[in-house]
């Protein structure tokens, strides 16, 4: 009758997927089989929810609170965009470019970052995530502003599995890309360097004394952070193949934080389950009712964080934790 | 033993039989088949006035002229993007196609919606019947796009050449910086200039949480003759007011605009500061004519005394496009033929004659030039002059 484990409990970096990780991305796996008619929808919840997983690493885990994180992703959708709009449509190579423009955007941005609290890092978040989107608004001859950047048309991915309507291509491609990043952002975050980021979370002050350096650690994972966001704008730019002004606005920060706190912060998985509840309750919602459908969707949230401390994965956790102080 | 098989094989020659002849049949087969028309609107979101608007009409044309058209019952499926992220409309139209099957695409509210979804109605060779985005470019994107609303350029240009007729010398012209606002913006200072006018300034407002009293602050210092305002729909309010408040029409400026400033839905709010604002458009609530009467009449019933606006008549013309290609193709589901049947074709609606450019199937349609007066204890949008068959300049 061992106790079950703090949900954050550190593992090793190389330690093996446990069961209900399996079955999770088998679920995934499975998704793609059994609602055929849902492809589409699943890659954007797929993309979605790497994005939420990106900003867990410096949320959850750093502690850095951020309303500007669409900046990275829009940089990573813009530049996979301009790429095929400019006559190279190869995916693949495009999402490395998108890693490398939300890479630099977050570097560039990460020393301003570091320096505040919570509530300097609040406003500077939001005020670098307002300037990108002023200066793409501006910047019409390149983004297309506005009316957004038509004319993006991929490539078959590999040569072979061209971008169908019917969101194949799309929902595998996603899920490959996310596993892959997801297995990145899981050995960080367990790695020595995690461990010292979680420390940093817990007092930030104190780490300098156990010879961790505060601010190149924040900077090094607001940047990994920032670059995987830009793979998730890219993936969605050339899944939708377009690429509309609103990839930085406020709205898509603000509601990858609703999308987090949701699943549960500090648990990579969060951000997944997260996006998923959130844009399955959006889209059967709206269909029941196109016009009122918000109110039932705030009702959800403000449900879901009244009763489930830390978001569904943290209510989850307290069940099994309870039944298993019950069966004792 | 033998008989048995004989019999088996008798009704499946029997079914085959008939299965030829059903296939023969293929007008019949499909007359059984309702017509989808799949409408993505913005129902919620800083844009929902002109999906609520759209859905209005559209239903109210349904009501009006019967939910069958050639044979085949017409059901719509009416979904909410938003309005704000282009991504969600460009899946609704997938899921629309592959899920549900629709026959025609239809609705649209702001340009880049309509552009993302452009490349799905090219793919599945579905007919995509825009209704309110009014960006020039939209129709050249997918050979399967039909306008049924308007174009900003098609309605700017006659308020230039008005006020370049009418002693207006010195304009300083003030826009929405995005998309639309800038089109409206270089139209109106080409024209205006051709006409023997001077811009004497150029103002552009942010698109977001805008406040307009330094801009018209700005405006009323370069004293000018009048202000050219284009700020997309539902603004309009807030530029009256600070127009009113700052004291512009007192230091003798008039104002001028596309019909947007001064949106029927919102004109009865605006009340008397609106009074004289003279402005271009393809449709006025107050347009004379029996086919407007009927409609409006039938509008404000069905929805508690809301005005029909021009987004409104975009959605209304949108089903009737549907409703006469399908007719004219016999009930074929066929989205190439419909488009075909769309091009070309004319018909009075509520705003007046108008009609579907074969070449570029975008919309030619008269535009008319209105002053804001108070009839019978409200404002209304009173037409004075009108210049027929007027198609997008971009084309």
């Amino acid at each position: 009758m061992t106790s079950a484990p703090a949900p954050d409990a550190p593992r090793l970096p190389g330690a093996r997927w446990s069961a209900p990780e399996i079955a999770f991305w088998l679920l995934a796996v499975a998704a793609f089989f059994a609602f055929p008619a849902y492809r589409v929808l699943g890659s954007q919840i797929l993309i979605t929810g790497l994005f939420a997983v990106t900003l867990d690493l410096i949320l959850g885990y750093a502690g850095i609170v951020s309303l500007g994180h669409a900046a990275f992703f829009g940089a990573g959708a813009y530049a996979a965009g301009l790429l095929t709009v400019h006559g190279w449509g190869e995916p693949v190579s495009g999402l490395v470019a998108a890693g490398a423009a939300g890479a630099i955007v977050g570097y560039a941005t990460s020393f301003l970052v570091v320096r505040g609290a919570d509530l300097a890092r609040l406003m500077v978040t939001l005020g670098i995530g307002l300037l990108l989107y002023e200066a793409a608004n501006k910047a019409a001859f390149v983004t297309g502003g506005v009316d957004g950047l038509s004319g993006v048309s991929m490539w078959k991915l590999f040569g072979v599995f061209p971008f169908d309507l019917a969101g194949n291509t799309a929902y595998l491609y996603s899920l490959a890309v996310l596993f892959v990043l997801f297995a990145l952002a899981r050995r960080i975050v367990n790695s020595p360097f995690g461990l010292s980021l979680r420390g940093i979370r817990e007092n930030g002050r104190r780490m300098p004394a156990i010879g961790s350096p505060v601010a190149r650690r924040l900077i090094a994972i607001y940047t990994i952070s920032a670059a995987m966001a830009g793979v998730a704008g890219g993936l969605l730019a050339q899944t939708t193949q377009f690429v509309g002004l609103d990839v930085l606005s406020f709205p898509r920060s603000a509601d990858l934080m609703i999308v987090l706190v949701l699943g549960g912060t500090g648990r990579l998985y969060g951000g997944l389950v997260g996006a998923a509840v959130f844009m399955i309750a959006h889209h059967l919602l709206s269909d029941l009712n196109p016009v009122y459908w918000q109110f039932w969707l705030g009702l959800l949230l403000v449900v879901v964080v009244m009763f489930a401390r830390g978001g569904i994965l943290g209510g989850v956790d307290a069940l099994r934790r309870r039944s298993r102080g019950a069966s004792r | 033993m033998n008989r048995p098989i004989t019999t088996a094989r008798r009704s499946i020659l029997r079914r085959f039989a008939a299965g030829v002849l059903l296939g023969l049949l293929p007008l019949t087969a499909l007359a059984a088949d309702p017509l989808r028309i799949g409408l993505i609107l913005p129902l919620t979101g800083p844009f929902a006035s002109t999906g609520k608007q759209i859905e209005a009409a559209v239903r109210l044309y349904s009501a009006k002229n019967g939910d069958t058209v050639a044979g085949r019952k017409v059901q719509l499926i009416v979904k909410d993007d938003t309005g704000v992220a282009p991504e969600t409309t460009k899946r609704i139209a997938q899921e629309l196609v592959v899920q549900d099957k629709v026959n025609v695409l239809a609705g649209f509210g702001l340009t880049p919606l309509a552009l993302a979804a452009a490349p799905v109605a090219t793919e599945a060779k579905i007919p995509m019947v825009v209704m309110a985005a009014a960006t020039s470019i939209i129709p050249s994107k997918s050979p399967m796009i039909v306008r049924s609303g308007f174009t900003l350029p098609q309605i700017t240009g006659p308020i230039a050449d008005w006020a370049a007729k009418n002693r207006i010398k010195r304009v300083v012209t003030m826009v929405t910086d995005y998309g639309p606002g800038i089109d409206a913006e270089k139209t109106f200072i080409a024209r205006f200039k051709a006409g023997g006018g001077e811009v004497v300034e150029s103002i552009r407002t942010p698109l977001r949480n805008p406040d307009y009293a330094p801009f018209l602050q700005r405006a009323k210092d370069a004293k000018p003759d009048a202000l050219f305002v284009f700020v997309p729909s539902g603004e309009g309010l807030a530029v009256m007011k600070q127009f009113d408040d700052r004291g512009l029409k007192q230091a003798g400026i008039r104002l001028i605009g596309t019909g947007d400033v001064t949106d029927d839905d919102l004109l009865e709010n605006m009340g008397a500061a609106a009074v004289g604002v003279i402005t271009s458009f393809h449709y006025s609530a107050a347009h004379d004519s029996p086919e407007n009467k009927a409609y409006v009449d039938a509008f404000t019933r069905a929805n508690n005394g809301m005005r029909p606006n021009f987004h409104s008549v975009g959605g209304y013309d949108g089903m009737n496009l549907i409703y006469e290609a399908v007719k004219k193709t016999g009930g074929t589901a066929n989205g190439e033929a419909l488009v075909e049947a769309m091009k070309g074709l004319k018909w009075v609606s509520p705003r007046g004659p108008m009609a579907i450019d074969p070449a570029s199937r975008d919309v030619v349609q008269t535009v008319y030039l209105r002053e804001v007066k108070i009839v019978n204890g409200k404002p209304w949008n009173v037409e004075f002059d009108k210049v027929e068959n007027v198609r997008d300049p971009g084309n």
